[in-house]
């Protein structure tokens, strides 16, 4: 058994573009201001919380792959350079690094384009859109902006299936088939997401961006903290409700300590809310819930989950950290970090 | 836990013991391999959808039973079932059957697909700006177009639950999901996994490859010289792994072995491969490598072989690179000639074609090659034939970039 290590963090947020604005806003514990988001049809506009424009137009936008991409691939490609820069810096040209993009809905704004444009005329419908409708779109253009992309996944989910990716990224590296390992969670915002999320858990706030974790084998490339434990994956089924899965979760990460930080997914709504909030009902340690402040990014938001966790234990504020994801539809897992030596 | 974990002591041998597949060939083993060893086509005009505005106007479609096999679901997750988790129960329930498997708590599913349950998303979003103030059946849609819904829903049906993973390479999902399957078992995180792909004609999709002029507007003729494009189809194919022990403890039929597994990513261009293949090069050398077999002892090569002037070439010259002096006398062929590309289902269901041929003997053809492409030096399966099939080798490619091989040993 290996041990692995964080060797970097990134995120783009609501909050802002590096992991620096996230963990400021979730510092300031405030929900950040609503935006209206327009509905076809609609005179109410729906709720959103936008990825705010970048102070400057980013440098990587110049690469020749990354016209005409849509909003994701340029979060997952932000998050991925800010996790990846003091690796990078390195500049080994036979370093292989491994990428998981783990995506709920993914590249919706190009997909509705381009089929609202096969609905009008499908002779006209254009040509550049279509390819950017597929999941593995994001994976394939950051594989192309860092170059030195050796094994690629795109994962479909629901927002726990991020720690699957984790785990998959550890085991990349256990069987020595990458060097370290981006694990990135993304989604972009878009009316029909709006729209499907207003009728399926209607106080949410959408939100969109990406949260990149970098893992490595290596001590001396660790940013200060270690990945501890991902459980099982607890699906649910016909004979295990959510709210049995998140019990098992709790139960497999184990009880914890009052100074550990837990970072769970609690959102604000209570029906959405209830399987998480009764699986850790007994602790009595300090929680962070970054959807309160950032609002619902699915996949992003378990990863963002993830990254403030990590930052809590880089930045000395904790030993430890625990990871809750209560999945919407398919299961319930959890993590745990603790702190290592940092080696960059 | 998935981390931290032991591996096993030694690794162990994966076997398949049971296979499903849906296909416009038909349902089920006998059929298809009926087809695929005659080398019959399955296309037809487009009634899934109005496609006269499009350039292209045939597919693969399949036609679906009138009703679908008991299982565990009940009328109210039955009627949610779009037409890709139908063919998706009508692939595991073959097999499941075949695989003599019992309910479990923890059986990994492992599942490739590029749209899931696409046909949902359609109608929630034609009825979202056609009909904006109607909610009916947005919800169920907004649920049930997720594929994971759609995993554990098939699960459900047969009594079991355990891990869902999704793998979305685009075209090369069904390889990489029997891949990841494969990896799973032979690292020590489970004794058996029911893994596959499946994906459905939609209109997004089809619309989608029209767009890029990369349909054929004749037939699919894979590395022929006058190839003119890809024609679509749809369906699935699922198989169930287990270690040989495991099989062998329940005294189950072996179908066949996957001895050799390579995955990794084409960064050229999003959508085109590149020319000299480099990446499918590595992914066969890879395959072969984690099966101990060099290019001599691979009987036949299931191409990925689209029909598409870029994606055969380049697949060309990367199998005559790596075959060598072999490349003269290798078989190969692209089944996509006869039930078009099924996408997130391509690779699953190419590997269960892949078993029959080493099960029954023989190879599949493409009836309408005829003249072949200049890159192309190996000989292309032309016409039915018998043949002797010990190890086969299965590429998948996907638009960004993602490249996988499989390669299945014969059991005797």
């Amino acid at each position: 058994m290996s041990r692995i290590f964080v060797s970097g963090l990134g995120a783009v947020s609501p909050a802002g573009w590096n992991v620096s604005a996230l963990r400021e806003a979730l510092n300031k514990g405030e929900p950040l201001p609503i935006q209206s988001l327009e509905r076809p049809g609609w005179e109410k506009p729906l709720q959103t919380r936008l990825v705010p424009n970048p102070r400057s137009r980013p440098e990587f936008l110049t690469h020749p792959r990354l016209r005409r991409t849509s909003p994701i691939t340029h979060y997952v490609v932000a998050a991925a350079l800010e996790a990846t820069a003091a690796l990078r810096a390195n500049g080994d040209p036979k370093f292989r690094l491994g990428l998981i993009v783990c995506l709920q809905s993914g590249c919706v704004n190009y997909s509705c384009r381009f089929y609202e444009e096969t609905l009008k005329d499908p002779a006209t419908a254009s040509p550049l859109l279509f390819p950017e409708t597929v999941y593995a779109a994001p994976a394939s253009h950051l594989a192309a902006v860092l170059g030195n992309i050796s094994l690629a996944n795109s994962l479909v989910g629901d927002p726990a299936a991020f720690l699957q990716g984790l785990s998959l990224g550890a085991q990349w590296l256990e069987e020595n088939r990458v060097d370290a390992c981006l694990v990135i969670g993304a989604e972009e915002t878009n009316w029909i997401l709006a729209d499907a999320l207003w009728h399926l858990e209607r106080p949410a706030i959408l939100t969109a961006g990406a949260g990149a974790l970098c893992l490595c084998r290596e001590t001396e490339w660790s940013a200060g903290v270690e990945l501890a434990a991902i459980t099982d994956a607890h699906t649910y089924s016909t004979r295990k409700s959510r709210m049995q899965a998140a019990r098992t979760m709790r139960g497999q990460l184990g009880k914890g300590s009052p100074e550990e930080l837990l970072c769970d997914g609690i959102g604000g709504n209570s029906r959405a809310d209830a399987p998480e909030l009764a699986a850790w009902r007994d602790w009595t340690g300090p929680r962070l819930s970054p959807k309160r402040i950032l609002g619902e990014g699915l996949m992003a938001a378990a990863a963002w989950q993830c990254v403030a966790a990590c930052d809590a234990v880089a930045g000395g504020r904790f030993a430890a950290t625990n990871v809750s994801l209560v999945g919407s539809n398919q299961q319930a897992m959890g993590a745990r970090f603790v702190r290592a030596d940092a080696g960059i | 836990m998935l981390f931290p974990t032991t591996s096993p002591l030694q690794t162990p041998r994966v076997v398949i013991t049971g296979a499903g597949i849906v296909t416009a060939l038909g349902w089920g083993w006998k059929s298809n391999a009926e087809g695929f060893r005659a080398g019959r086509t399955a296309f037809r005009p487009v009634s899934l959808f109005d496609a006269s505005r499009q350039r292209a106007k045939n597919a693969a479609e399949v036609d679906l039973p009138a009703a679908l096999p008991p299982t565990r679901l009940n009328a109210k997750q039955i009627a949610r079932l779009d037409r890709a988790a139908s063919m998706l129960l009508l692939a595991t329930h073959e097999a499941w059957q075949q695989s003599g498997w019992e309910p479990g708590e923890n059986l990994p599913f492992v599942l490739g697909t590029t749209a899931g349950g696409m046909s949902f998303g359609e109608a929630y979003f034609r009825q979202a700006i056609q009909k904006p103030r109607s909610h009916h059946h947005q919800p169920t849609r907004a649920v049930h177009y997720q594929p994971q819904v759609q995993a554990r829903t098939i699960l459900d049906a047969f009594g079991s639950s355990g891990p869902i993973t999704i793998v979305s390479n685009a075209c090369a999902s069904g390889s990489n999901a029997i891949g990841h399957a494969w990896e799973l078992i032979r690292h020590g995180h489970a004794k058996r996994v029911l893994t596959g792909g499946y994906d459905a004609l939609t209109e997004l999709v089809f619309s989608g490859f029209d767009a890029l002029q990369a349909l054929s507007t004749t037939i699919c003729r894979p590395f022929d010289a006058r190839r003119d494009g890809l024609a679509l189809g749809e369906g699935a194919a699922i198989v169930a792994l287990e270690t040989l022990e495991s099989a062998r403890l329940r005294n189950a039929v072996i179908l066949g072995e996957l001895t050799g597994y390579g995955t990794a990513i084409d960064q050229h261009h999003l959508t085109q491969p590149h020319p000299k293949g480099d990446t499918t090069l590595l992914v066969m050398q890879q395959a072969c490598a984690t099966a101990s077999v060099t290019p001599d002892d691979i009987d036949y090569v299931n191409a990925h072989g689209t029909g598409t002037v870029l994606n055969d070439s380049s697949e060309a010259v990367a199998i005559s690179h790596w075959a060598g002096h072999r490349t003269e006398t290798l078989p190969v062929s692209s089944t996509k000639a006869s039930i078009g590309h099924l996408l997130g289902a391509a690779g699953a269901v190419e590997a269960v074609i892949c078993l029959m041929t080493l099960r029954e003997q023989w190879l599949p053809p493409e009836l309408a090659f005829e003249t072949p492409d200049p890159a192309c030096n190996f000989p292309i399966v032309h016409k039915p034939q018998d043949a002797r099939v010990n190890v086969v080798l299965s590429n998948s490619f996907g638009f960004g970039g993602v490249n996988a091989s499989l390669i299945f040993r014969r059991w005797t």
